[in-house]
C-alpha cells in the first residue's frame, strides 16, 4: 500500500498505526447494499431517530470505489451473488464487509435453492450480525465492535504478524458443533 | 459458437462490435448506416432503482427507446420453502415477501386458509379489528417509505428525513402490540398472535392524533412545489386502457380515476363496518400516485381511529382449540418463554390444553382438500393468495400475486420515449418491493 | 401409489395427491407403522346447476356466447367445481383462448382483469401433472371467476393469453421457469426468477428444495425436506 507499510516497526509504526485506525473507523462509508428487509432497519438507522451521521457513516456511497464498508443487508440469492462479488472487487482497500442480519450471515430462515447460505461463501466477512431484521441498535452496536477492529489494525509488519496471530487462534479453537450444551 | 471476443461477428440484431479501449476509430468507419444503438444497465445495484432492480435501458441521447426489468435477484423460493413447514408456520415465511406491508402478506395468506378451513364466520370480532388496525397502521409506514424512498431517489433527501421519522412512531406501536418493528408474525390462522396489551389503545390514539401534522412538513415540503411537480407531472403515465390491458392495480389504477380498492367492492375482516374514502385522481402521472398515497394515509388514520372505537373486549383466536394457537408469550427469567398462567394451565389443570398445544406446535391442523383464492388491497395494489392444499398439515401449494410483480411490467410502457431521470420517478411512482417481486 | 388403490379395491379414480406416511421423512427408525399409512386425495367433484350467487350468469353467459358449450360432444370444459364461494372452470387447453377472449369482452362478462398464472403440479395425477390456473376479476360486475388448465408431463403444452390479456407476460414466464409449462405463443418465453442458465424448475415436486444441513452447538439439523416430521 503506501509509506505507511513499509516503516520499520516501533514507535513511530505504532503511533501511525494508532492514528490511521482512528481516522479509518471515524468516517467510514457504507456502500448501498441493501437487498432486503433488512435494508430497511439499515436505511432506518441512517435516518433521524437512529442516526448514523454521528459516526460519520450517513454517507452510502453509491459507487462501491467511493466505500469502505459493504453492509450487506438482506438475503443474497443465487442471481445476486456474482454482483455482491462483482461490488466487493471493485472497492478499494482497505475495505470492511458486514454480513447484516440472519440471511447474509447464515441463509437465515431460508434453508433452500435458492439463497446463498451465508455471505461468506462469497466475501470474506469482518462482523455478522443477527437478526431478522436487526434493529437499528443492534446495527450501531456491531458498527462499534468493528471500528474496535479497525482501530487496533495494524500495519506492516505488525500486522502480518497479527493475522499470523488470528489464524493461530482460529486453528486452535473449539468449532461451533464440538461446543456441546451451550445455549449462546 | 461465435468467439464472443472476436473485433465483430453478426448476430440477428446486427453487428456487434467488440472494444477494449483506445481502439474506437477501428469501429467508427463501419458505422455507416448503422443505427446507434446504446444499452445502459441501471444494475440491480443502484441508489435509485427502489431494491434490487435491473433496468435493460435502451437509449439514444438522453431519450430512452426501450426499457426491459430484469428481476429475480432476490428470488428466496418462500411458495416452496412453505411446502415443507405447516399452515402457522406458513405466516413468518409469508410475511417476508413484502417487507414493507407484512401484515398484508399475513391477513391474505391467513384469509385463505381460513376460507379453507371454513372458519371465515367465527374469527372474533376483536381478532377482525385488531387485524384491519394493524393493517392500516402498515398502510401509513409502507406509503411513508414510498414518499420517503420516491424523494430521496428524486433529491429530496429531506423528504427520506421525514417519511422516516414518522415510520418509526408507527414501527413504535408495531413493537408495542407485536413484539416486532417489521416481519412480526402476528396475524395467524384463526386470529391474532396475542391480544393487545395495557396501555395501547392510549399509545395508538397519542400517535394518530400526532401524525397529521406531521404528514404537513412532508406536504408543504412537495406538494405545489415546483421542483418537484416538474419531476413527476406528466411523467410515467399509464392511462385507464393500459392499466387494464397490464394488469395494474392500486395507486397506479386509482391515479386515472378509477375508484377501484377491494376494500370496498370486496370487503373483507369487517371494512364493510367502516367509513373512508377511496382516494383517486384523474392525472394519471407520478404526481397523481404521490397525491393520493399523502391522502391514502389520512384516510387510514381514520380507519384506526374507528377500529380504536370498536374494540370491545373478547378472544382473539378462534374458539376451536384444534387450530387456535395456544401459547401465549411473556418474558421469562431467561429472556424467552411461554407465560407461567399458560404453563400452570396446560400442566396443571387442562389435558387436553397440554394435548392440544403439543399436537398444534409439532403436527399443526389439518387443512381440507381443496383450492383458495383471497385478495386484500394492499399499498400497492391487490394482493392475492392462490392457496392449495391436499388435506394435509403443510401446504400443498401457495402462489402470491404479488401486485409488484404486475405492476413492475407497467415500467416499458411508462418509459419508452420519455428520459432517463424520468425511468427513476416512473419507478419511484409504481414503488414497487423486490421481496414482493421475486417472492 | 395407483397400485395401492386398486389393491384396496377402490375403483381406479383421479387422485389428486397421495400422501404416503405420517411421518414426512423415512429412515428413522419408526416402527409405530404409522409410516405406511397412505391417504389418497381424490379430485374435486363437479359441481352440478344451479351453482348458486353469480356463478349462473357466468355459466349462462359463456354457454351463450361460445357454441362449444352447448355441444355436449365437444365440451369445451371438463367440468366446474364450485367451493368455498369459488367458481372453477376447468378449460381445455385448445378452447383456452376462445374462453379468454368472451370472458374479456362479453358485456355480460367483462372480467377486465387477469389476475395471472399459478401453477400446480400434481405428480400423482398420470397425464394431466401439470396445472395452470388463471384468476379473472371484473371491476364493471363485482365477479370473480378461476379457469384451470391441464397438461400432461410429457407433453407441457398451453397457449399462452398474453395476446389477449398482456398482463399474463410475467406470469407465464414465471410459470415457465418454475413448471417448465411452455405457453405457446408467448413473445418471450425466458426464464424470469431464476438465473437464465439454471438447469430445472424448482417449484415441481420432484425438485429438491435444495437445503443444507446446518451445525450448531452439539447437533447436526438436516435440511427441511429431510427432516422427520408430521405428513
Amino acid at each position: 500500500m503506501g509509506i505507511e507499510e513499509k516503516l520499520p516497526s516501533g514507535v513511530l509504526l505504532t503511533t501511525v498505526e494508532g492514528l490511521a485506525g482512528y481516522a479509518r473507523k471515524n468516517s467510514l462509508w457504507p456502500a448501498t447494499f441493501g437487498l432486503a428487509c433488512c435494508a430497511i432497519e439499515m436505511m432506518a438507522s441512517g435516518a433521524g431517530r437512529y442516526d448514523l451521521a454521528r459516526f460519520g457513516m450517513e454517507v452510502f456511497r453509491a459507487s462501491p470505489r467511493q466505500a469502505d464498508l459493504m453492509i450487506v443487508a438482506g438475503r443474497v440469492s443465487q442471481k445476486m451473488a456474482p454482483i455482491v462479488r462483482q461490488i466487493y472487487d471493485q472497492m478499494a482497500a482497505p475495505k470492511w464487509v458486514l454480513a447484516m442480519g440472519a440471511c447474509s450471515s447464515s441463509g437465515g430462515m431460508f434453508n433452500n435453492y435458492a439463497i446463498i447460505q451465508g455471505v461468506d461463501h462469497i466475501v470474506p466477512v469482518d462482523i455478522y450480525l443477527p437478526g431478522c431484521p436487526p434493529r437499528p441498535e443492534m446495527l450501531i452496536d456491531a458498527l462499534l465492535k468493528l471500528h474496535d477492529q479497525i482501530s487496533e489494525t495494524k500495519l506492516g509488519t505488525n500486522r502480518k504478524r497479527q493475522l499470523e496471530d488470528l489464524e493461530n487462534a482460529a486453528l486452535i479453537a473449539t468449532p461451533t458443533i464440538d461446543q456441546v450444551g451451550l445455549m449462546r | 459458437m461465435t468467439d464472443t471476443y472476436a473485433a465483430s461477428y453478426d448476430t440477428t440484431e446486427g453487428r456487434v462490435f467488440t472494444v477494449m479501449g483506445q481502439d474506437w476509430d477501428t469501429i467508427t468507419g463501419n458505422a455507416a448506416g448503422e443505427t446507434e444503438r446504446i444499452v445502459v444497465n441501471m444494475g440491480p445495484q443502484h441508489p435509485s432503482t427502489h431494491g434490487v432492480l435491473r433496468l435493460i435501458l435502451e437509449i439514444e441521447g438522453e431519450t430512452v427507446t426501450e426499457a426491459r426489468c430484469g428481476i429475480g435477484y432476490l428470488h428466496t423460493g418462500i411458495e416452496k420453502n412453505m411446502e415443507y413447514r405447516h399452515w402457522t408456520q406458513g405466516v413468518t415465511f409469508v410475511t417476508r415477501m413484502d417487507y414493507l406491508s407484512p401484515f398484508f402478506n399475513e391477513t391474505a395468506y391467513c384469509l385463505g386458509v381460513e376460507k379453507l378451513l371454513g372458519i371465515t364466520d367465527q374469527i372474533p370480532e376483536r381478532a377482525n379489528v385488531i387485524r384491519v388496525m394493524m393493517m392500516e397502521l402498515n398502510r401509513v409506514s409502507s406509503h411513508l417509505v414510498a414518499l420517503a424512498t420516491g424523494g430521496m431517489e428524486l433529491g429530496a433527501l429531506t423528504a427520506m428525513i421525514f417519511g422516516f421519522r414518522e415510520r418509526e412512531s408507527v414501527l413504535d406501536l408495531f413493537e408495542l402490540v407485536t413484539g416486532l418493528r417489521m416481519n412480526s408474525a402476528y396475524i395467524r390462522p384463526g386470529g391474532v398472535a396475542q391480544d393487545l396489551p395495557a396501555g395501547a389503545e392510549e399509545k395508538i390514539r397519542e400517535t394518530i392524533k400526532a401524525l397529521p401534522r406531521r404528514f404537513k412538513d412532508t406536504a408543504d415540503m412537495l406538494v405545489g412545489n415546483s421542483i418537484w411537480m416538474g419531476r413527476t407531472s406528466g411523467v410515467g403515465i399509464l392511462d385507464l386502457a393500459g392499466c387494464m390491458a397490464l394488469g395494474a392495480t392500486g395507486p397506479i389504477l386509482r391515479a386515472t380515476g378509477l375508484p377501484a380498492d377491494l376494500r370496498k367492492s370486496d370487503p373483507y375482516c369487517g371494512y364493510e363496518n367502516y367509513e373512508f374514502d377511496v382516494i383517486t385522481k384523474d392525472t394519471s402521472d407520478a404526481y397523481g400516485r404521490f397525491l393520493i398515497r399523502l391522502e391514502e394515509m389520512e384516510q387510514s388514520l381514520n380507519i384506526v381511529d374507528q377500529c380504536l372505537d370498536r374494540l370491545a373486549p373478547g378472544p382473539v383466536m378462534v374458539e376451536d382449540k384444534k387450530i387456535a394457537w395456544p401459547a401465549q408469550l411473556s418474558i421469562g427469567s431467561d429472556g424467552q418463554g411461554n407465560s407461567l398462567d399458560h404453563i400452570r394451565h396446560i400442566m396443571g389443570e387442562s389435558m387436553e390444553a397440554l394435548i392440544h398445544h403439543f399436537k398444534l406446535v409439532t403436527e399443526g391442523f389439518n387443512v381440507p382438500a381443496g383450492q383458495a383464492y383471497v385478495a386484500v388491497e394492499s399499498p400497492r395494489g391487490e394482493l392475492g393468495v392462490h392457496v392449495v392444499s391436499d388435506g394435509g398439515t403443510r401446504p400443498y401449494r401457495v402462489h402470491y400475486r404479488d401486485p409488484s410483480f404486475t405492476n413492475l411490467q407497467a415500467t416499458a410502457a411508462m418509459c419508452e420515449g420519455s428520459q432517463i431521470a424520468d425511468v427513476i420517478a416512473a419507478v419511484a411512482s409504481i414503488d414497487p418491493v423486490m421481496g414482493g417481486v421475486d417472492r | 401409489m395407483n397400485d395401492d388403490v386398486v389393491k384396496a379395491g377402490l375403483p381406479l379414480l383421479q387422485v389428486t395427491t397421495v400422501r404416503e406416511g405420517m411421518f414426512g421423512a423415512s429412515g428413522s427408525g419408526d416402527t409405530s407403522g404409522f409410516g405406511g399409512l397412505v391417504s389418497v386425495v381424490p379430485v374435486p367433484v363437479a359441481s352440478a346447476q344451479p351453482f348458486g350467487n353469480y356463478f349462473d350468469e357466468i355459466y349462462a353467459e359463456l354457454v351463450a356466447a361460445l357454441p362449444l358449450f352447448k355441444s355436449s360432444a365437444e365440451k369445451a370444459f371438463d367440468k366446474i367445481v364450485v367451493a368455498h364461494d369459488e367458481m372453477t372452470i376447468y378449460v381445455h387447453p385448445t378452447e383456452l383462448l376462445a374462453v379468454a377472449r368472451t370472458l374479456r369482452d362479453e358485456p355480460g362478462l367483462r372480467f377486465e382483469l387477469c389476475l395471472g398464472v399459478s401453477g400446480v403440479h400434481y405428480p400423482n395425477q398420470t397425464g394431466a401433472e401439470l396445472h395452470a390456473v388463471y384468476h379473472f376479476r371484473s371491476i364493471t360486475h363485482n365477479r370473480r371467476v378461476r379457469l384451470e388448465v391441464v397438461a400432461a408431463d410429457s407433453h407441457p403444452h398451453i397457449p399462452s393469453i398474453v395476446s389477449i390479456y398482456p398482463t399474463n407476460d410475467w406470469h407465464e414466464r414465471e410459470t415457465f421457469d418454475f413448471f417448465g409449462i411452455i405457453f405457446d405463443g408467448h413473445p418471450h418465453l425466458t426464464r424470469i426468477q431464476m438465473p437464465d442458465d439454471w438447469q430445472g424448475h424448482p417449484q415441481r415436486k420432484d425438485y429438491p428444495l435444495g437445503g443444507i444441513p446446518v451445525e450448531y452447538k452439539g447437533a447436526t439439523v438436516p435440511a427441511p425436506d429431510e427432516r422427520r416430521s408430521y405428513n
